[in-house]
């Protein structure tokens, strides 16, 4: 038996009202490929922060040894030095740096503050050159591609001597080739040089390619480990262990009343804003009745939010073309003020960053998309105001000490209900929820599965983008599956399943 | 009770500033001997500082939309009193038409510079650096170089008191009787207001706080004239003021573009996803604080009785400090009208005191750089420890 490198030991992690990790054992043994899969928000990429130290020492409970020494890491920095590195999902690059600036970024070849050139673009060639990455040392970050800017990350994982490497999905955002070739880079590195990896991964497929070991993680609590050559490596066995939980009543009761088509989108395209030739979204079509509710699942990055901000005024992409109907006439939508006007609304995906102004109170925050309706002349009338927020904190039972309370400083549920209480106030018949639930506990879930439920009762077009299988499956009457900017797949509640949903994504993704 | 409370602890800024200015006040009150306080030394302190405060109110727009400055406005000042020599001296328009003109002058040059930066996406504190260049450059070639008189109408606006109609010996009666009748109407709008809101079944505070409120402002009200009264009399200057900053409190109140300049600052993609057309706040904004530059350039060249080339200098930052010392957030957002004012007051009475006591403008600069840091500190720390509360 082989040394184990890492163990940790009874992980609990817990975030204000959700158990991301719940007790958790992981030990990865020295120079293996420990790959650690789950759905979305199961807690893999929680688990990995805690061992980097993203999240302190102290704010989880638990012991992680390294090297059979007890380690209490207090930032990247900590656990860095003892020779952990996490490659996370956004690189973390300087773009307007070189190659050789970036490998040694905090690592600088210095002597008294000085830095030597020459030794840093030595030793970053023969770092790039261990990675198989040909380019000059001197090159932007910038200028090179995303494959390339993965194998920089790793390169300078290498050089601050690294014992365990952490990639948190390292080939989402790389085609094919790039991934093989990534792929075939940390099989490299294991065998010459005895590098220990963690990797997670949505792409089952490559996991099996790669690792000795897989762990399932679900609901914050490691399920099974799978051993290569003890236990079956299947993408069938994996899916199991993935989503094989029991579906308890966590979503309210409803009795759909669907009426006819109400919303369609014919072949939508749109390319991405930052590069002309790259199209995100890929000549997608779908239709919504009136009183249902349409799931759209798919993975992160499967181009689900792009296509929702971009139906909605243009808020995203650029070079968009297609076709968008809404009852039987067809809708040319400018600006986000045309989509509003028109009776759409789009719940954004980050509540935080984008949905709420944290600094406001509820008040304004209800108002702001249709002040309209509380002004006359464009002077805003402070009783209409008050009377609207008052009655949707009420109806949509928002926790606050009043409709003066800042949004920022709500719990998570609540400051979705509010996001909720401004498009409801903006009057619409076509609502797309862009993860609707991220981030909130599950009393709080079960009260916005039951608005959503209220709002389709109403007669109203709704669209739920989830990366959450059970959520989509639990309150959708219909599911769009999408993946790489294109529909994949379409069911209706009855005929899906996690597995068939999972099984139609990484079918989709294989091509 | 509990309500009282929590209405100080939302607004501590808010108060906190306005006991400032008063500690402020009180400290140079002593320091010059009483002199700070005396009437004509106050209607002195409000005719220096009228430009400050014209430009304050609508830097704190530009700094409410995101944190963003305007550092043309001194410029602007000083190519608006050039162009008011222009108009009315070389070219010899009537004086009412020059200072229309001028006017239209630094609105256009706002909308320039708001079109660089809403359409262009340039950001503001390039573009106006470009525009303080370029301004100034402009003001320099109508000038010449050389200082030109201008006519009464400019001066009377900056420097002049409204005429007395009745005489007293020593009091201007008409202002004392102009304090009076705005109290009386202050109480009675306030008065139906209130009713109003009880009428619809609104919370309102309760009756002796309202009371008291109403009390202290009538009583600010007719102190305020009274004590102009024993000087000059009401100036100009001062009705300018007043209706600037009730116009510019309604927009930032009461109005739907008020919402979004707030909206625009507080988190600029929820504004944009709210429907907020950000770049039309934007170019408004700096539209807006072209035209007051250049109503406070006609005040200033009023005040030096004529159009010289180096006047405005400087004014932007005493403008910006003004706004930041009044509670304006560097990142946006937060801030008011009355907030810009009472930082302009606060810069001002420590200018007019420090120069009664005879301290070198050298101290004086950095007393002022002192200040501004630590009023910037208070918000920060006070924002910190409220996030941890």
């Amino acid at each position: 038996m082989a040394e184990i490198i890492l163990d940790m030991k009874n992980i609990t992690k817990t975030f204000p009202g959700v158990k991301a990790l719940d007790n958790v054992n992981l030990q990865v043994q020295k120079g293996e490929i420990h790959a650690l899969v789950g759905e979305n928000g199961a807690g893999k990429s929680t688990l990995m922060n805690v061992l980097s130290g993203v999240h302190p020492f102290g704010t989880y409970s638990g012991d992680i040894f390294f090297e059979g020494k007890k380690c209490e890491f207090k930032s990247v920095r900590d656990s860095e030095k003892a020779g952990i590195a996490i490659i996370h999902q956004e690189l973390a690059l300087n773009p307007y740096m070189t190659i050789a600036e970036n490998i040694f970024l905090c690592n600088e070849c210095a002597k008294n503050g000085i830095i030597n050139w020459d030794y840093t673009n030595r030793e970053a060639k023969k770092l790039m050159k261990k990675v198989g990455l040909i380019e000059n040392s001197n090159t932007l970050v910038m200028d090179i591609g995303i494959g390339k800017q993965q194998l920089v990350e790793i390169a300078k994982a290498l050089s601050k001597n690294v014992k365990l490497l952490i990639l948190d999905e390292p080939t989402a955002a790389l085609n094919d080739e790039d991934s093989n070739n990534l792929l075939n880079l940390l099989l490299e590195l294991n065998a010459e040089h005895g590098i220990t990896c963690i990797i997670i991964s949505h792409k089952i497929y490559e996991v099996i390619r790669i690792a000795n070991k897989i762990t399932v993680i679900r609901d914050g609590m490691v399920i099974e480990t799978l051993k290569r050559g003890v236990d079956e490596f299947s993408e069938n066995r994996i899916i199991k262990g993935m989503v094989g939980r029991e579906l308890v009543s966590r979503f309210p009761k409803r009795t759909p009343n669907i009426g006819e088509v109400g919303f369609e989108v014919k072949d939508w395209v749109v390319y991405d804003p930052l590069d002309d030739n790259r199209m995100r979204i890929n000549h997608v079509s779908f239709n919504v009745r009136k009183g249902e509710i349409v799931g759209i699942a798919g993975l992160m990055g499967a181009g689900r939010t792009e296509l929702a901000m971009s139906l909605f005024g243009k808020a995203y992409g650029r070079k968009i073309s297609g076709t968008i109907i809404k009852d039987g006439k067809e809708l040319v939508l400018k600006n986000v003020r045309d989509a509003i006007k028109e009776g759409l609304a789009y719940v954004t995906e980050d509540r935080k960053t984008a949905g709420l102004i944290l600094i406001d109170n509820i008040k304004r925050n209800i108002s702001l998309a249709r002040l309209d309706k509380v002004s006359k002349n464009c002077v805003l009338n402070d009783e209409l105001e008050v009377g609207a927020a008052e009655e949707l904190r009420e109806r949509l039972n928002i926790k606050s000490a009043g409709i003066y309370q800042k949004t920022g400083n709500l719990s998570g549920g609540n400051q979705q209900k509010v996001v909720l209480s401004k498009w409801i106030f903006s009057e619409p018949e076509v609502i797309f929820l862009d993860e609707p639930t991220r981030g909130i506990d599950v009393g709080s879930k079960y009260e916005i599965y039951t608005i959503i439920n209220k709002l389709a009762a109403q007669g109203k077009c709704i669209v739920i983008i989830s990366s959450e299988l059970p959520e989509i499956l639990g309150i959708c009457d219909r599911i769009y599956i999408m993946n790489d900017g294109r529909i994949v797949g379409e069911m209706n509640k009855d005929e899906a399943s996690q597995e068939k949903i999972m099984k139609c994504i990484l079918e989709s993704t294989k091509k | 009770m509990e309500k009282h409370k929590d209405l100080l602890r939302h607004n501590i800024r808010q108060y906190g500033m306005l006991f400032a200015l008063i500690a402020i006040v009180l400290i140079f009150q002593i320091l010059t001997g009483g002199i700070l306080l005396r009437p004509i030394n106050v209607t002195r302190l409000i005719l220096q500082n009228s430009y400050i405060l014209i430009l304050a109110v609508g830097m704190m727009l530009c700094i409410l939309t995101g944190g963003h400055i305007d550092l043309s406005v001194g410029s602007i000042v000083a190519m608006v009193g050039a162009s008011s020599a222009l108009f009315s001296v070389r070219m010899g328009l009537p004086a009412p038409l020059s200072i229309f003109l001028g006017l239209l002058v630094g609105l256009l040059a706002g909308m320039w510079q708001g079109f660089w930066i809403a359409f262009v996406k340039i950001p503001p504190f390039i573009v106006t650096l470009a525009g303080m260049l370029i301004f100034n450059g402009i003001n320099n070639i109508i000038l010449n170089g050389q200082t030109v008189l201008l006519p009464k109408l400019y001066i009377t606006i900056a420097s002049d008191s409204i005429p007395d109609f009745f005489s007293g010996n020593g009091l201007h009666y008409t202002t004392v009787i102009i304090g009076f009748i705005c109290s009386i109407l202050y109480v009675i709008v306030k008065c139906i207001i209130r009713t109003n809101k009880i009428k619809n079944g609104f919370d309102v505070n309760s009756k002796q706080w309202f009371l008291g409120k109403l009390a202290l402002v009538v009583l600010i009200i007719n102190l305020f004239t009274y004590w102009l009264a024993r000087a000059n009399g009401l100036p100009y200057i001062v009705i300018l003021l007043t209706v600037i900053i009730a116009v510019y409190s309604f927009i930032t109140n009461k109005t739907v573009a008020g919402r979004h300049i707030y909206a625009l600052g507080g988190n600029a993609k929820a504004a944009e996803l709210s429907g907020i057309n950000t770049r039309r706040v934007m170019f408004w904004v700096y539209a807006n604080m072209g035209f007051l530059a250049a109503l406070a350039g006609i005040v200033f060249a009023g005040r030096l009785n004529s159009a010289s080339p180096t006047a405005g200098q400087g004014f932007e930052l005493d403008t910006i400090a003004a706004c930041f010392i009044g509670g304006a957030s560097a990142t946006g957002g937060v801030g008011t009208i009355i907030g810009a004012i009472i930082g302009s007051f606060i810069m001002g009475i420590m200018n007019n005191g420090m120069s009664i006591m005879g301290i070198s403008t050298f101290w004086q600069s950095i007393i002022k750089g002192l200040v501004t840091i630590l009023a910037v500190a208070f918000d920060v720390i006070s924002k910190s420890k409220a996030k941890a509360r």
